[in-house]
């Protein structure tokens, strides 16, 4: 029995890892691309998903980003297989794989806890899910070598998961998917458990991945700067529905709604209760140039470089905390009663107390009751 | 005064041990006087093979070695304990772990209740039942009885085991490609292979050690189990201390060697390393 190879699957390259900038292979897209239909799931009386579609082209990188409980782990689950959804369709290329057990959908997945087999040497963690398909011995081998050579695990074959670190793990983790050469992976927020410099570190090796490989990848995660980062299509989900979905540039420059605008971005977005009117927008006080011919109440929203310190500038910041970063500062405090973050260069430094005047050089708008963006 | 302080906890160790070693060294020291009354300082005076020779070597009026035919009842009705244990109690513990059906809670408080009762209570339902299958004075019945104990209790071990090996690792497997059995028999059951171990000796000592049932349910000399032999040493009208001692001393090799061979098993912490940090 041979291992099916997707379309246009070619041999890996094996020169690659002489550290993660060397020269990136771009592979064409190769898998399959994934369509949801009105996915549901419940459990008991509680609906994790109450009905995503979502479309991801072939060789896309997709990222379900959003808070604990949006559902992302459940939706992750149910393209495993490792869950059923109660209503809705998934579909791998054009195959439907709904109701089909995961060992039928030629999927591959890096758990969150890495799920290394603990009795298994990390040879046989990566040949694992070959020789349950018969693979031929010299395939296997060959593969093992390639995964090995990709991820710098060539030392670290005969050793068991219990001598490894974190980071080794993680490697092999990814490494155990990428053996297989599924059409599609899922990864499962792979890099929480990891430290911070190893996070960066592997969050590049990810990347460098995808664009080695070429295959469609799912991605979870709760953080949103490895969401930004990762993403070819960011898909922000909120309360088991999705809130925004696009490349990621365009969802955080343009959030749909202000769930997506407070989600993206650190510090977060600041928001101000205003009022759209022929005058302008009037936010307490002060009166701004109106971007919008929308008129009644909204919420303007400003993240933290949406504004620059002018001593002409319509808002006043009244200093309460200030975080210096070095090539930024960060001054947190009052604009008009509600808390709100500008980021000012780094040589800036307010003190507590200071009032500093801001001018607005982004605007987000929002509907004071749905929430959803207003289009000017 | 360091160096007088190693001595001193050094004092206190070997006391400790000599205290723990005692009636070990009594009954060494018993089984190779077999001429002597038991004294207090355990170091025979005349040591002499005789008494173990004479337990080991006995043969019956045909000429048979009893001792040796003892001997393989025992470790036939250990093993078979041990055995069934294991095959029973692990896809049971297993379900329980993993699982939610109809009727689990109820199932394990009833197997929790079997462990309430000692053996010996239903002494006399299992000579009755053991009467009507034909098997009193039958090592496979004996196997039976004490498969009614060993079995909730391999099922409560494992169960416990099954709960600490992560789900992730049969999805993990069944993702790779494998089926829900696959996943149970290539990742689950070696991950949890300390734990089989352990459950399967212990089964294998209870019935190895048990002495009243077996001394109830079987008559026939020939299949009597080791705890039995070792009683009749010390009877009504003659206590033949030296012959007991030896005795003892061969009955506790065989669980000493199945310590020492499965005793990498016994350290856990195999499972350590496969999921997080």
């Amino acid at each position: 029995m041979t291992i099916p190879r997707a379309p246009g699957e070619r041999a890996l390259d094996l020169g690659a890892r002489s550290g993660i900038l060397a020269a990136p292979v771009t592979a064409k897209p190769t898998g399959n691309g994934l369509t949801l239909a009105g996915v549901r799931k419940r459990f008991g009386e509680t609906t994790v998903l109450k009905g995503i579609d979502l479309r991801a082209e072939p060789g896309e990188l997709v990222v379900l980003v959003g808070p604990s409980g949006c559902g992302k782990s459940t939706l992750l689950r149910c393209l495993a297989g490792l869950e059923t959804p109660d209503e809705g369709g998934i579909h791998i290329g054009d195959r439907d794989v709904t109701r089909l057990p995961p060992k039928e959908r030629d999927i591959a997945m890096v758990f969150q806890s890495y799920a290394l087999y603990p009795h298994l040497t990390v040879r046989h963690n990566l040949s694992f899910g070959l020789e349950l398909r018969k693979a031929p011995a010299d395939l296997i081998r060959q593969r093992v070598d390639e995964v090995a050579g990709m991820l710098g695990l060539e030392k670290l074959l005969d050793r068991y998961p219990r001598e490894l670190s974190g980071g080794q793990r993680q490697r092999v983790a990814m490494g155990r998917a990428i053996a297989r050469r599924p059409t599609l992976f899922l990864f499962d927020e792979p890099l929480s458990n990891l430290d911070a410099a190893l996070r960066t570190e592997v969050r590049v090796e990810i990347k460098r991945l995808h664009h080695q490989l070429g295959t469609t990848m799912v991605y979870v995660t709760h953080d949103q700067e490895e969401a930004m980062t990762l993403a070819d299509r960011l898909v922000i989900l909120n309360g088991g529905l999705v809130e925004q979905q696009g490349p990621a540039i365009d969802v955080y420059r343009e959030p749909a709604t202000r769930f997506v605008g407070a989600f993206l971005g650190s510090p977060a977005m600041s928001f101000l209760p205003a009022e759209a009117t022929e005058t302008g927008l009037v936010v307490g006080d002060a009166t701004l140039e109106s971007p919008t011919h929308h008129r009644g109440p909204c919420t303007l929203g400003m993240r933290t470089h949406d504004v620059v310190v002018d001593a002409e500038g319509p808002l006043e910041l009244e200093v309460r905390v200030v975080e210096t970063l070095g090539h930024a500062t960060h001054a947190h405090g009052l604009v008009e009663g509600q808390p709100f973050v500008a980021r000012l260069q780094g040589h800036e430094r307010p003190a507590p107390g200071d009032r500093i005047r801001l001018r607005p050089v982004y605007m987000h708008l929002f509907d004071a009751e749905s929430g959803a963006r207003i289009v000017r | 005064m360091k160096r007088l302080a190693a001595i001193g906890v050094h004092a206190a160790i070997l006391l400790a041990v000599a205290f723990a070693l005692y009636p070990v060294l009594w009954v060494v020291s018993l089984a190779l006087s077999p001429h002597e009354s038991p004294g207090a300082i355990p170091w025979p005076t005349e040591p002499s093979l005789d008494a173990m020779r004479e337990v080991v070597l006995r043969t019956d009026d045909e000429g048979r070695y009893l001792f040796l035919m003892q001997t393989g009842a025992s470790l036939l009705v250990a093993f078979s304990t041990a055995l069934v244990a294991i095959l029973i109690a692990t896809p049971a513990a297993y379900a329980l772990s993993r699982f939610r059906f109809v009727g689990k809670d109820a199932s394990q408080q009833a197997l929790l209740a079997t462990q309430m009762f000692p053996g010996v209570a239903a002494a006399i339902p299992l000579y009755l039942i053991l009467d009507a299958l034909g098997l009193i004075d039958h090592l496979g019945g004996l196997t039976l009885v004490y498969a009614t104990t060993a079995v909730p209790f391999a099922i409560f071990q494992l169960k416990g085991a099954f709960d600490t090996i992560p789900r992730d690792l049969e999805e993990a497997a069944m993702v790779d490609g494998a089926t829900p059995f696959e996943a149970f028999r290539k990742v689950v059951l070696p991950a949890a292979r300390p734990a089989l171990a352990v459950t399967a000796l212990f089964a294998f000592m209870t019935a190895w050690n048990e002495f009243i049932l077996a001394a109830t349910f079987l008559s026939r000399e020939e299949i009597f189990t080791l705890p039995v032999v070792l009683q009749r040493y010390v009877g009504e009208h003659r206590a033949q201390w030296g012959h007991f001692a030896a005795g003892a001393i061969v009955v506790s090799v065989p669980v000493m060697a199945l310590f020492y061979w499965l005793q990498r098993h016994l350290v856990g912490g195999l499972t350590a390393g496969g999921v997080k940090g």
